[in-house]
């Protein structure tokens, strides 16, 4: 099939195929899937400038979906997400101005690269250790089985009490967070976490779920299954807003996103009933790998010269 | 236990080939008639082009997911 757009001749199934894999994890972990998105269009021959727009695009509609169904199951915190959404896009902005400063220095591809390295394997490797904790420490947890409705959504973690010192932080507006179970929380460290978000989002690309799932759970102490669908409609703002500048700048192919989306359609579904069939800490040690993936890809790109 | 997962699979196996079908008249109905003209837009209204790109992705997103969600519950029901 020939998308005009981009001037690229890709088979409609292989988009959707990678549409439906983006979906499930994007159902069950909250994350945009740029990861896999990004290079699987590359492999195609789409230009990196379509690539990520493009990517934008199909982001905004899986997460609808996936946001749809996670607000159905009670998973999406409305005030949070919208609070989010503000610094995200804001930080979004201070990446994409820290990429043109150091294009302007002429070793943007070596220190981007470096710091997604060095983040990736970072998010994974303390993931791992803190969900590992956990579920050693809480065995109940683990052998709860199937877990249902608001009891398998009170969490535990073992970073906790770092986590209830953060919340404790008293600085000038304190809100409260009454569906995330926060009853009082710093309105400048939720901005400053989805800032945060937001700058990796613009410096490496994507959505940067990756960064703020984790964030919103060890960061702010919302439990992991309201981060996970907080974080995806969060994300439907924030790639609304990244699809709409991208697009003016002639770097998006709509008509790839929208036969990429008809396989997420199905694939967040999936994703989205799977997270009820486990609890938090298992969620976050499935998640180990997504990060090491995207480490992996930018690893290879530095040995080999090739851009996937 | 074994006999409703079973029934699940099932349902969502036709609800993929029903939805398989949908999507490839999709394919040929909607993405041919919309391709030039949505590469006309884009090479001529950019502005234009954004926010019916992100009209075309959401609004797709809501009715697909509306459609699969009613397969779901259709088949679900047809299944019991």
């Amino acid at each position: 099939m020939y998308f005009p757009i981009s001037h690229s001749d890709i088979n409609p199934i292989y988009l959707v195929v990678v549409g439906f894999i983006i979906g499930i994890l994007g159902g069950f972990f909250g994350v945009g899937g740029s990861f896999i998105a990004g290079p699987a269009l590359r492999l195609m021959g789409v230009d990196w400038n379509y690539a990520v727009g493009t990517d934008l695009a199909h982001i905004v509609g899986k997460s609808i979906v996936a946001a749809r169904h996670h607000r159905t199951l009670g998973n999406v915190d409305l005030k949070l997400g919208l609070i989010m959404a503000l610094g995200t896009i804001a930080g979004a902005e201070g990446g994409a101005q820290l990429i043109q400063a150091l294009k302007r220095s002429g070793n943007v591809n070596s220190v981007v690269s470096f710091v997604a390295i060095v983040v990736y394997v970072s998010i994974s490797a303390f993931m791992l250790w803190e969900s590992r904790k956990t579920l050693q420490t809480d065995k109940r947890t683990s052998q709860s089985g199937p877990a249902k409705g608001a009891v398998s959504k009170k969490d535990h973690s073992a970073f906790g009490p770092v986590t209830r010192s953060i919340q404790r932080m008293n600085i000038w507006p304190m809100i409260s967070l009454p569906t995330s179970g926060i009853p009082k929380i710093s309105l400048w460290i939720i901005l400053f976490v989805a800032f945060v978000g937001g700058l990796f989002s613009g410096f490496l690309g994507g959505g940067a779920g990756y960064i703020r799932m984790p964030s919103m759970v060890y960061v702010l102490g919302i439990p992991t299954h309201l981060a996970v669908g907080t974080d995806l409609f969060e994300i439907v703002i924030s790639a609304s807003y990244g699809t709409i500048t991208h697009a003016i700048k002639g770097n998006v192919d709509i008509l790839i996103a929208l036969v990429m989306h008809t396989g997420a359609v199905v694939g967040a579904q999936i994703g989205v009933v799977a997270t009820q069939y486990f609890a938090g800490p298992k969620i976050r040690l499935a998640f180990v790998p997504l990060p090491l993936i995207g480490a992996a890809i930018v690893i290879y790109t530095l040995l080999t010269g090739h851009k996937l | 236990m074994k006999q409703q997962a079973a029934k699940s699979l099932r349902a969502f196996a036709i609800e993929l080939a029903v939805y398989a079908v949908l999507v490839v008249i999709y394919f040929f109905l909607v993405l041919h008639l919309l391709g030039d003209w949505l590469y006309r837009l884009e090479s001529h209204h950019r502005y234009v082009y954004a926010g019916v790109a992100l009209l075309l992705i959401a609004g797709q997103a809501v009715v697909l997911d509306t459609v699969t969600t009613l397969l779901f519950r259709l088949l679900r029901g047809r299944s019991r």
